[in-house]
């Protein structure tokens, strides 16, 4: 996975320079991140989403465990996220107003739906339980993540380049 | 009401109590973020604003993975430590997948390309998209099921183990 730009030379900052982290907003932002990850870690270890055979045997129909996971899943954050948003408050670490999650509808939401589809139903990984399967001593589970990381920058690379041929910009 | 039981263990050859109260923990994880936050955590926008550290492409760059870039890290650090908690006290770590690299390799490809085209993947769109009653998160779940649902099915078919 290699750049395609040519290493910096110092005068354009890399990143970061102007934008003030999300996390600053208030200290214990981090630990409480954290605290919510290993929560979520610890269930998807109890539920054996770490496990890609526990995963692709949902699929094959062998057994259906997987959708009391989503379910539960589901069912809380639902009442959450619906009590909080109804609360008319803002979080209290960040002042952002309580609201729902609500991705914009077109076309990507479907093709990128079918190409995840098709990668989740030839291995039995998804992101979350990959980082899980990592915390259970799952070594082999790298050649997943690595993979994922290079699907992550294919599709920003064409994006960025098909996004250039259609409306030309300073070459980068 | 035997006929049941058989169907319970029929459908469910593992049981479902773990399956529950892991869901449950998966939720409640998600739900102690956005108490705190505000903020949906899905585990996928992870792979963009990493690859913000090294990659100077425009797309990697957008401050929205800039500013969230910190805590993404920190959330799948936790989420690896969680994991690797509950399988050192239950006796589970070292446990490791006896599907194929190639597999694994390949579908994470697919998985990175679907998910951020997607805008999420079984955590945000699964989890927070519908428990928002998101129409375009259960429309993306919807799609991503049945698809990998007849891809599982054909790879089996095929002979392909596990």
């Amino acid at each position: 996975m290699t750049d395609p730009t040519p290493p910096e030379r110092g005068a354009s900052p890399m990143s970061g320079a102007g934008i003030i982290a999300e996390h600053e907003s208030h200290p214990l932002f981090l630990p409480l991140v954290f605290l919510g990850g290993a929560i979520f870690g610890v269930g998807l270890a109890m539920s054996q989403m770490a496990r890609p055979e526990i995963v692709l045997e949902f699929l094959q129909f062998r057994d259906l465990g997987l959708l009391f996971v989503m379910g539960g899943a589901s069912v809380v954050v639902g009442i959450t996220f619906w009590a909080l948003t109804l609360s008319g408050r803002s979080a209290p670490m960040t002042g952002k107003r309580f609201g729902r999650r609500l991705k914009s509808m077109d076309r990507d939401v479907i093709v990128g739906g079918g190409i995840f589809g098709v990668g989740w139903g030839l291995s039995g990984i998804c992101p979350g339980a990959a980082y899980a399967s990592l915390g259970i001593g799952n070594v082999v589970i790298l050649y997943g993540v690595l993979g994922m990381f290079i699907g992550a920058y294919l599709q920003g690379y064409l994006r960025e380049t098909r996004a250039d041929a259609a409306a030309p910009s300073p070459a980068d | 009401m035997h006929e049941i039981v058989l169907l319970v263990d029929t459908l469910f050859p593992r049981g479902w109590e773990h399956y529950l109260f892991g869901g449950l923990l998966i939720g409640l994880g998600t739900a102690v973020i956005y108490a705190g936050t505000g903020i949906h955590a899905g585990a996928s926008t992870f792979l963009e604003s990493t690859l913000s550290y090294g990659s100077k492409l425009r797309r990697f760059q957008q401050p929205r993975f800039i500013a969230s870039r910190d805590w993404r890290v920190v959330f799948t650090l936790g989420i690896v430590a969680g994991a690797a908690a509950y399988s050192l006290v239950t006796g589970e770590f070292g446990w490791t997948t006896e599907v194929q690299p190639w597999r694994l390799l390949l579908g994470g490809v697919l998985i990175g390309i679907g998910t951020r085209l997607g805008k999420g993947c079984t955590s945000g769109h699964g989890v927070c998209g519908v428990g928002s009653g998101s129409r375009a998160s259960i429309l993306n779940v919807a799609i991503f099921m049945l698809v990998a649902i007849g891809v599982a099915q054909f790879v089996f078919a095929l002979g392909v183990r596990p």
